[in-house]
């Protein structure tokens, strides 16, 4: 027992922890499988697999250890506040997760009969009905796996439709702010669009003297996030939509930052003809660690027609899922979408029902408050009332005392908060993007703003602990450009 | 509202400080015509419970007491506990992509440990963080193909799945690329009429084994596409690389898949995981997040996102992809069910289904139920005439609570006669001897 007691509990934080690979040893094994004592039938020898692959091998409990000792090395909003900007790091109710285990959603194929899944369907169509109302448009696809996927979906849909006009040739170009998240440029690339930049006004909205002189007969429509990435709602949205309406080119919602305007504003209403909404982000489906997501869009009436199939529909009491859609765009996954992402997102729904829009109102309240606590000790580029998020800017601390924005991310992790998303949007320097989500206590904000305010004061009186940090997780700051220049990307087994 | 914390008090303090009077006045920037006036039109809030019984009520009207042989690209593996503990931690469930490396070091590093075993699995150099699913990667893997060979043409075998062929048509269109497709020739591809079609094309894909379940002759195929200057990409089950051999093992410049088979449930299609493993000439052009090892200032191994300038928040119009959210927690289940398989379980799951299968088969034709493509070795599904309308036959096993498969007629027309039986190593010698009764009846 002697001297137990002086050393911390975790004595493994501070040691490099070993690869699942580097516990293995010859001969263990974490799962019997069922021997059906049957023969064997051969496979033609040059088929057949010559060297054995080498997985892990270790016993069930080393593996459990395993895997949750990586865990006690990662951060999730279970864990504590995770103000990551355009995430929407949100509360995911518990009982979702019991829900979507339930076998008879769990266990069921995707390739089975309609008759036989029609709890599956009817889920997806209640959620397709909910879409449609929060969105205001008419008609949804499932589909998208993701955002990035529901954009490429999106644009694909936007094409089939000036292709079915005979304007497929002629309308080449998309019209993108420089303040878009880098999946809608990466988007109109791989669906063979060209992108038209536009700039961003002293308010933060999109300077309309620039995108008149940008929008005309070829142009096939808009990508914008509003509220935009700097969390701010773009006041001139009545008349972007005029002009986009005036040369007939579509208008398409990034719906990244929905959790700001649920019951607010429909993307419907303000003019936009194409919506992808981030279950992920908005309803609240667990992020993962980097997914799963879910990525539906929402059209208009006349960009129906060009919806992936399958579809969910509704015959009186019966769903069933439509193939036959002569001119729809295709398939851009595996079967009607991501059902355990529906599940839980559609959960979500149903526990907030039409208070959907109060979630956003404390969103946004949130986003606010935090707002008006921390600007003065850091720059605020656009100085407005934001929307569920706000982007600050470190560029004074930089200019006095040389500390940047990732110093003070760094910094905010020794007091056990995950950082905000840095660097983006890239209109502003040092951006510090916060997004508190509508799930927070007025306490943990409070405490996260004292935090911020230290820091900030830190940087004048001893700004070395800010560049030194983080001093209290498992590993110190990461040599990112070693990584990239050569890359070790998978283990090497001591070759 | 119980996931909100605000008080009515914490409101009003909030608002003061803000400087408005009212939630209303936050969002005077929204200009008044398209403000939302009406009460959100969705179907009424739910407490916990109700939403249970809510939920337990949709589920009771799936079905899923019954003994199944579906498969077709979603397959019955069994699933450990362990995996479902492992991804109910709510680190990893409720964490998002590790853009904070110190924060963060779990997920890197469990990435970077199923990036390694797709690696040994598939027998190629790097791997992805994880696509969308078996479709979508072989999309992804054909802008890599464009990228490095400047060429347009994708050639696929018809006997890759349906639903891989429908999207890829789908991305083409975008990509500004054309899809030819190689027939089958007696539930197999010709290799001599893959060179023919690979004449100028970027890349060839093949599914091994393949949607009837048949070993193609992969290494024959590869060569194929490598004598016509394309990249060869084999679809593969990871399931079935314990006994098979790996894509990179004969020549294959890409080895793409759908990860459900290992560690994930069939969950109505999703969400699972699309991997996609590439030899390392191509590791600057692969799509979505690599993780990579470094040191940290003290010089202890640490892992990172890395290789990031291929990526659309940098890169923008000129990245790899769009991708940013994919399928980490899918991929997580697959590592975990994988790193208790091990190499020997790995291959006993393979020997297991594939005995199993051979005795249905069997079985079956002891009952004069042939198989559709009796020439070819088949792994752990196989196709077979029934001699009558396949979907009746279903029809009728269903309602004695047993699936005997898919239709075939449902995907490739011609073949209503035909059933595609997949037998996992979950199925038992009853199941099947049940099977053939049912069939045989």
């Amino acid at each position: 027992m002697s001297g137990a007691a002086d050393r911390p509990l975790t004595t493994d934080e501070s040691d490099a922890m070993p690869l699942i690979f580097e516990k293995s040893r010859a001969g263990r094994r974490g799962l019997a499988i069922p021997n059906p004592g049957l023969p064997v039938p051969a496979v033609p020898a040059h088929l057949a697999r010559k060297s054995a692959p080498r997985l892990p091998e270790l016993a069930e409990p080393e593996v459990v250890r395993h895997f949750t000792k990586l865990s006690t090395r990662n951060f999730g909003i279970d864990s504590g506040f995770y103000p990551l900007g355009s995430c929407t790091m949100k509360y995911n109710p518990r009982v979702n997760e019991r829900l979507v285990g339930l076998p008879g959603f769990r266990d069921i194929h995707p390739l089975a009969e309609d008759e036989s899944v029609q709890g599956a369907l009817e889920l997806e169509w209640n959620l397709q009905e909910i879409l449609r109302a929060v969105t205001g448009l008419d008609a949804v696809s499932l589909q998208p796996a993701a955002g990035s996927q529901g954009e490429l979906t999106g644009l694909l849909v936007m094409k089939a439709y000036f292709e079915s006009k005979g304007e497929g040739a002629q309308r080449r170009k998309i019209v993108i702010p420089d303040t878009a998240h880098g999946t809608n440029p990466a988007s109109v690339a791989m669906t063979g669009f060209e992108l038209t930049p536009v700039k961003t006004d002293a308010r933060g909205n999109i300077d309309i003297e620039d995108l008149r002189g940008k929008v005309d007969e070829n142009t096939a429509g808009l990508m914008l996030t509003n509220p935009s990435t700097l969390g701010l709602f773009d006041e001139n949205i009545s008349e972007i939509r005029e002009i986009f309406r005036a040369v007939g080119a579509l208008m398409y919602y990034d719906g990244a930052n929905l959790n700001a305007v649920v019951g607010i504003s429909r993307p419907g209403d303000m003019g936009f003809d194409v919506v992808h909404i981030n279950l992920h982000k908005t309803f609240s489906q667990p992020h993962g660690g980097g997914g799963p997501g879910g990525g539906p869009i929402a059209v208009r009436d006349i960009l129906e027609p060009f919806l992936p199939a399958p579809t969910v529909v509704r015959d009186g009491e019966a769903f069933r899922l439509e193939h036959d859609r002569p001119q729809s765009i295709g398939r851009v996954r595996g079967y009607s979408g991501p059902f355990g992402v529906f599940v839980r997102s559609y959960a979500f729904m149903r526990a907030w029902g039409p208070a959907l829009r109060e979630m956003s109102e404390v969103a946004v309240l949130n986003a606010n408050y935090m707002r008006v606590r921390l600007q003065g000790a850091y720059d605020l580029p656009y100085d407005r009332l934001c929307m569920h998020e706000f982007v600050l800017s470190a560029r004074n601390l930089k200019k006095e005392y040389g500390i940047t924005a990732t110093d003070v991310a760094k910094r905010l992790m020794d007091f056990g908060y995950h950082p905000p998303t840095v660097y983006f949007p890239l209109v502003v320097p040092e951006a510090l993007m916060i997004e508190p989500t509508e799930s927070e206590a007025k306490e943990t904000l409070d405490a996260f703003c004292d935090v911020m305010l230290e820091i900030a004061r830190e940087a004048a009186d001893d700004p070395e602990v800010l560049k030194t940090a983080p001093h209290f997780r498992p590993v110190t700051r990461l040599d990112e450009v070693r990584a990239a220049k050569e890359p070790i990307v998978r283990f090497g087994f001591g070759s | 509202m119980s996931f909100l914390s605000l008080t009515d008090a914490d409101r009003e303090a909030m608002l003061a400080a803000i400087g408005v009077s009212s939630i209303a006045e936050l969002f005077r920037d929204i200009p008044a015509d398209v403000r939302y006036a009406g009460p959100l039109d969705v179907l009424p809030a739910l407490s916990e419970a109700e939403l249970t019984r809510h939920m337990e009520e949709l589920a009771a009207k799936n079905v899923v007491d019954e003994v199944t042989f579906l498969g077709a690209g979603v397959y019955d593996h069994y699933v450990s506990a362990v995996v479902d503990s492992v991804l109910q931690r709510g680190e990893f469930l409720t964490a998002y992509t590790p853009y904070q490396p110190e924060m963060s070091q779990g997920v890197l590093q469990a990435i970077f440990e199923y990036q390694t075993v797709i690696c040994e699995l598939t027998g190629m150099d790097v791997s992805n963080a994880s696509g969308y699913d078996g479709q979508t990667v072989a999309a992804d893997a054909c802008f890599v193909a464009r990228a490095a060979t400047g060429r347009s043409k994708i050639v696929v075998t018809e006997a890759t799945n349906p639903q891989v062929r429908e999207t890829l048509v789908t991305y083409a269109r975008g990509f500004g690329m054309e899809v030819v497709v190689v027939p089958h020739e007696g539930g197999v591809t010709d290799p001599a009429r893959v060179r023919e079609a690979a004449e100028d094309a970027a890349i060839v894909i093949f599914q091994q084994p393949n949607f009837f379940g048949c070993l193609e002759a992969a290494p024959d195929l590869a060569a194929a596409a490598k004598d016509a200057g394309a990249l060869a990409c084999a679809h593969v089950d990871l399931i079935s690389l314990g006994v098979l051999e790996a894509p990179g093992n004969y020549g294959c410049d890409l080895a793409i898949g759908e990860g459900q088979s290992a560690g994930n449930y069939v969950s109505y299609g999703g969400p699972h995981y699309g991997f996609l493993a590439a030899s390392s000439e191509h590791i600057r052009r692969l799509p979505g997040r690599i993780v990579g090892q470094t040191v940290d200032q003290t010089g202890k191994r640490g892992f990172v996102l890395t290789l990031q300038t291929r990526e659309q928040h940098i890169r923008r119009e000129k990245a790899t992809s769009n991708i940013t959210t994919n399928q980490t927690l899918l991929a997580l289940a697959g590592l975990v069910h994988l790193s208790l398989l091990g190499p020997q379980g790995l291959r006993e799951t393979g020997e297991a289904c594939m005995a199993l299968a051979g005795y249905a088969k069997e079985q079956l034709a002891a009952r004069g139920i042939e198989p559709l493509f009796p020439e070819q070795t088949t792994f752990k599904e196989f196709a077979v005439k029934l001699g009558r309308d396949a979907r009746d036959a279903v029809r009728s096993a269903r309602a004695t609570g047993l699936n005997p498969g898919l239709p075939l007629g449902r995907v490739y027309p011609g073949y209503d006669d035909a059933l595609l039986i997949a037998v996992t190593e979950k199925r038992t010698v009853a199941d099947i001897d049940r099977l053939v009764e049912v069939l045989a009846a």
